[in-house]
């Protein structure tokens, strides 16, 4: 054995214990064994110089994901035990929990794949042992979800059929498309997407949020969850910084490739977290803060201080940025008021809010809500009380691209809505800004291919042409108790029962509704 | 007698998720069947992965081995995520022990020059085979449909990287936690003839697409002549060279594999059992690899513990693919 005096400090140590078990191959070619490295354009001269973003041992994290998930499952126990669904703020909270169920955990899953997927396509180790710690790690978030509202489910509507849902219904193609479009891209951009772009600058946008609402609305069992996916999540965005970091030392000729990724996957992220914000605006009965507080403090201040860091790496701030923090005080009730139009087609209850919480919207948004948005709402307020509650049978315009309908309005006329349209090898492709209409146009081929949920219902792809028969048969939405108005709903009933409240006098004007 | 505290029960509207009810019936469901069963995306996926434009995301024909429901391939260890990392907990928490014994009382140090460099010779070097494991089980879940097939591979994924890094630590042990014992042991597998025919199988494993003949590949041929080979009586070999307390150091590597004899049979079972054409290719893909296997694992046996102790891994290994219709050269060794 060649003599060595000195022992290993600790990072030496575990890249013995990682990167150092892989080797050259000299059998197979390299390109052979891992040929999803090079397509994207990405240039690598040297693996070795990744930093590993976290050291642990598969014995330490068997331990510390073993202690964590022993507490996890004590105080789900506890909560079912308990019937602890009785104790939450209000039963309008629990249609945050549908979203988040059939809008995030399948991405939870998707997520898993896909960081198993790259967990072996880079040749760099010590970068795939990261990617596979984080694949098994969103495995266990897909589950431990799957666990937390295990027990809503057996007492609230519109939590039964989530994935089968997120498969098919309209509004869930926006998270979906955008996973999807993740997954289906080389490694490099996945992780640029996902551990950059998503868990390192947005999730504070997006976990968090739906984490708080569980903690300020008595959801002992999510925001449970919540804590204990807490030191997962820290990993993961330890890895996002790593990432991006190592591709933009690696070469220049990456700087121009990322820069473009990194505008992209700002802007979808951005659309997709409309569904957020409406969700913190509008859907918990107790508040946490307002959407653009949270854009405020999370995207503006805290991504200002990243895209200073990574300037001298000549990154720029994430295109249409601009448009992103002025929208702030709009996406989230033009939102609400999209899904409150079709709540015949979602699987969670949709409603208007009452007077202290118009009176905080508009606290919150001082120069936007009561303008545009207060007398639209209190306008249907009113129709819904004369037993005209409103609902939209037209099918929207989606944007090719987010999959949101076409809702959103112009940076300097929120009265105008915001349409970009172009042409395409003999097709014309709708879009909802010019953010997704540049995504569109960098990869026409990729986003061609859309599954659009209204082309499909029209093209006769979803088992009926109307919207009824879609919404019961196709996604598996039961009409009557998971869709329509909150209030007359069975949720509302069963809450005012546990709550030893009458629902008479709420329930006939929704009787009038359904009919 | 027994005291009984009243709790307001509540009646549930539903017992368990749609998916899991269309399954087993609307009744409380095991952690397992929640956490397992078509949480997958199955249809109307958006884009053709560049890197696989023939196939669509989530493509159960990303194999040639056909299913009418790939869920039909369960864990009969019921592993989810927690019941998984609770498992493996315990079991390190026994590798802690012994290492820590062993360190304590410098049992491998003491060891004469000649067994220690045996160890790094023959015993370390496989930390190399168990991450080509590691690479071939991520590729795996990522490829495979079904949560109940694609977990069991991660886990057994994140479980090769773990042993690795308990042959690593053999080492370690050796060497004084300076890293010298594993560069030794890392020149033995690059160079030393004894390893390229090993190291040549591994290559060859790491370029195969279909991801069904690679779990066949992996954690069946490779891993069934190797583990009772190398774990069992490779292990007793370096007990007659006066190395035994190494056994404590593997001793997670045998319970290991013990336990991942019970998915591997149960998924080989069902797939081969679905149809004649799968057993068809199955036999097709052991003919070719078997004996490939067998070949590589030659020269180590010959160097320890003797032919006569590989062939008899590989009856072993025939009499089990025999339980699911197919049939390896094992028999005739």
């Amino acid at each position: 054995m060649a003599v060595k005096n000195k022992k290993l400090n600790l990072k030496d140590k575990y890249q013995y214990l990682t990167r150092d078990m892989s080797w050259e191959p000299t059998y197979q070619k390299k390109e052979d064994i891992y040929p999803d490295e090079r397509f994207e354009g990405i240039k690598i001269t040297d693996w070795s110089q990744w930093e590993d973003p976290f050291r642990l041992t598969m014995d330490a994290y068997w331990k510390y994901q073993a202690e964590k998930e022993k507490k996890l499952y004590a105080i789900f126990d506890a909560f079912a035990q308990n019937n602890g669904h009785q104790n939450i703020s209000d039963a309008r909270y629990v249609n945050a929990l549908k979203l988040f169920l059939s809008g995030v955990s399948p991405l939870e899953h998707a997520a898993y794949q896909g960081y198993a997927k790259v967990g072996r396509q880079f040749s760099g180790a010590g970068a795939r042992v990261a990617c596979q710690m984080q694949a098994i790690d969103e495995l266990r978030h897909s589950q431990t979800q799957q666990h937390a509202m295990s027990h809503y489910n057996k007492h609230f509507n519109g939590l039964h059929d989530a994935a089968h849902m997120h498969d098919r219904v309209w509004f869930l193609s926006v998270p979906k498309s955008f996973f999807d479009d993740a997954r289906s891209a080389g490694p490099f951009e996945f992780l640029t997407a996902i551990s950059f772009s998503f868990e390192y600058v947005l999730t504070n946008l997006l976990f968090v949020p739906f984490m708080s609402g569980a903690a300020y609305n008595g959801d002992m069992a999510t925001v449970t969850f919540g804590f204990s996916a807490q030191s997962d999540e820290a990993r993961h965005m330890t890895l996002g910084l790593e990432v991006i970091k190592f591709i933009l030392e690696q070469h220049e000729d990456n700087v121009p490739i990322v820069q473009q990724w990194i505008d992209k996957w700002f802007w979808r992220g951005f659309r997709l977290l409309s569904l957020v914000g409406m969700m913190m605006d509008y859907m918990l009965p107790n508040k946490v803060m307002s959407w653009a507080e949270a854009w405020e403090v999370y995207y503006e201040q805290n991504g200002g201080a990243l895209f200073k860091d990574l300037e001298r790496y000549g990154i720029r701030p994430p295109k249409y940025q601009d448009i992103a923090n002025d929208a702030k005080n709009h996406v989230s009730h033009q939102a609400w008021a999209t899904f409150y139009q079709y709540g015949h087609a979602t699987n969670f209850h949709t409603w208007m809010p009452e007077k202290e919480e118009l009176d905080w919207l508009s606290e919150k948004y001082p120069d936007t809500f009561d303008k545009y948005y207060r007398p639209r709402f209190e306008h249907w307020a009113k129709e819904h009380a004369e037993g005209r509650r409103f609902y939209n049978n037209t099918l929207p315009q989606l944007c090719q691209v987010c999959q949101i309908p076409t809702i959103f309005t112009e940076k300097d006329d929120p009265s105008m809505l915001s349409h970009r349209q172009i042409e395409h090898e003999g097709e014309r492709y709708h879009f909802c800004s010019d953010g997704c209409c540049d995504i569109f146009k960098n990869e026409p081929e990729k986003y061609v291919q859309a599954w659009l949920p209204v082309h499909q219902i029209y093209q006769g792809n979803c088992e009926g042409g109307d919207v009824e028969t879609v919404v019961s048969k196709y996604y598996h939405i039961n009409i009557g108790e998971d869709n329509f108005d909150y209030v007359g709903s069975p949720d509302q009933k069963r809450w005012l029962a546990i709550k030893g409240k009458s629902s008479e006098e709420k329930t006939e004007s929704a009787k009038q509704d359904a009919a | 007698m027994s005291i009984e505290i009243k709790t307001n029960s509540v009646e549930p509207i539903r017992h368990t998720y749609g998916h899991i009810a269309r399954r087993f019936g609307d009744k409380p469901a095991t952690r397992y069947q929640e956490a397992s069963y078509d949480i997958e995306a199955k249809t109307n996926f958006h884009y053709r992965p560049q890197w696989d434009s023939e196939h669509t995301l989530n493509d159960p024909t990303r194999t040639a081995i056909r299913m009418e429901d790939w869920y039909a391939v369960t864990d009969p260890r019921q592993f989810y995520y927690g019941a998984y990392v609770g498992n493996r907990a315990k079991m390190q928490e026994a590798a802690e022990t012994s290492f820590g014994f062993c360190e304590k009382r410098n049992l491998l140090t003491r060891l004469p020059q000649e067994t220690q460099k045996q160890l790094l010779r023959l015993l370390v070097p496989l930390r190399h085979v168990e991450l080509g494991a590691n690479m071939n089980n991520s590729k795996i879940a990522g490829d495979a449909t079904a949560t109940t097939v694609s977990q069991m591979h991660i886990y057994t994924g994140m479980d090769r990287l773990g042993i690795g890094q308990y042959l690593s630590r053999i080492a370690l042990m050796i060497d004084g936690s300076t890293g010298a014992g594993l560069d030794e042991s890392k020149g033995y597998w690059m160079d030393d003839e004894l390893w390229q025919p090993m190291r040549k199988l591994v290559e060859d494993s790491l370029v195969i697409d279909d991801w069904f003949e690679l779990t066949l590949v992996q954690n069946i041929l490779m891993d069934g002549l190797m583990y009772p080979l190398v774990y069992d009586k490779i292990d007793t070999w370096f007990e007659s060279q006066g190395a035994e307390d190494v056994s404590m150091l593997t001793e997670f590597m045998r319970d290991w594999y013990k336990e991942s004899l019970r998915w591997t049979n149960a998924m080989l079972k069902v797939v081969a059992g679905e149809s004649d054409d799968n057993r068809e290719l199955l036999q097709k893909w052991i003919d070719h690899w078997e004996p490939q296997a067998y070949n590589a694992l030659k020269p180590l046996a010959q160097a320890s513990a003797g032919i006569d102790a590989l062939d008899e891994a590989r009856a072993e290994l025939a009499t089990r693919l025999k339980k699911c219709g197919l049939q390896s050269q094992g028999v005739s060794a």
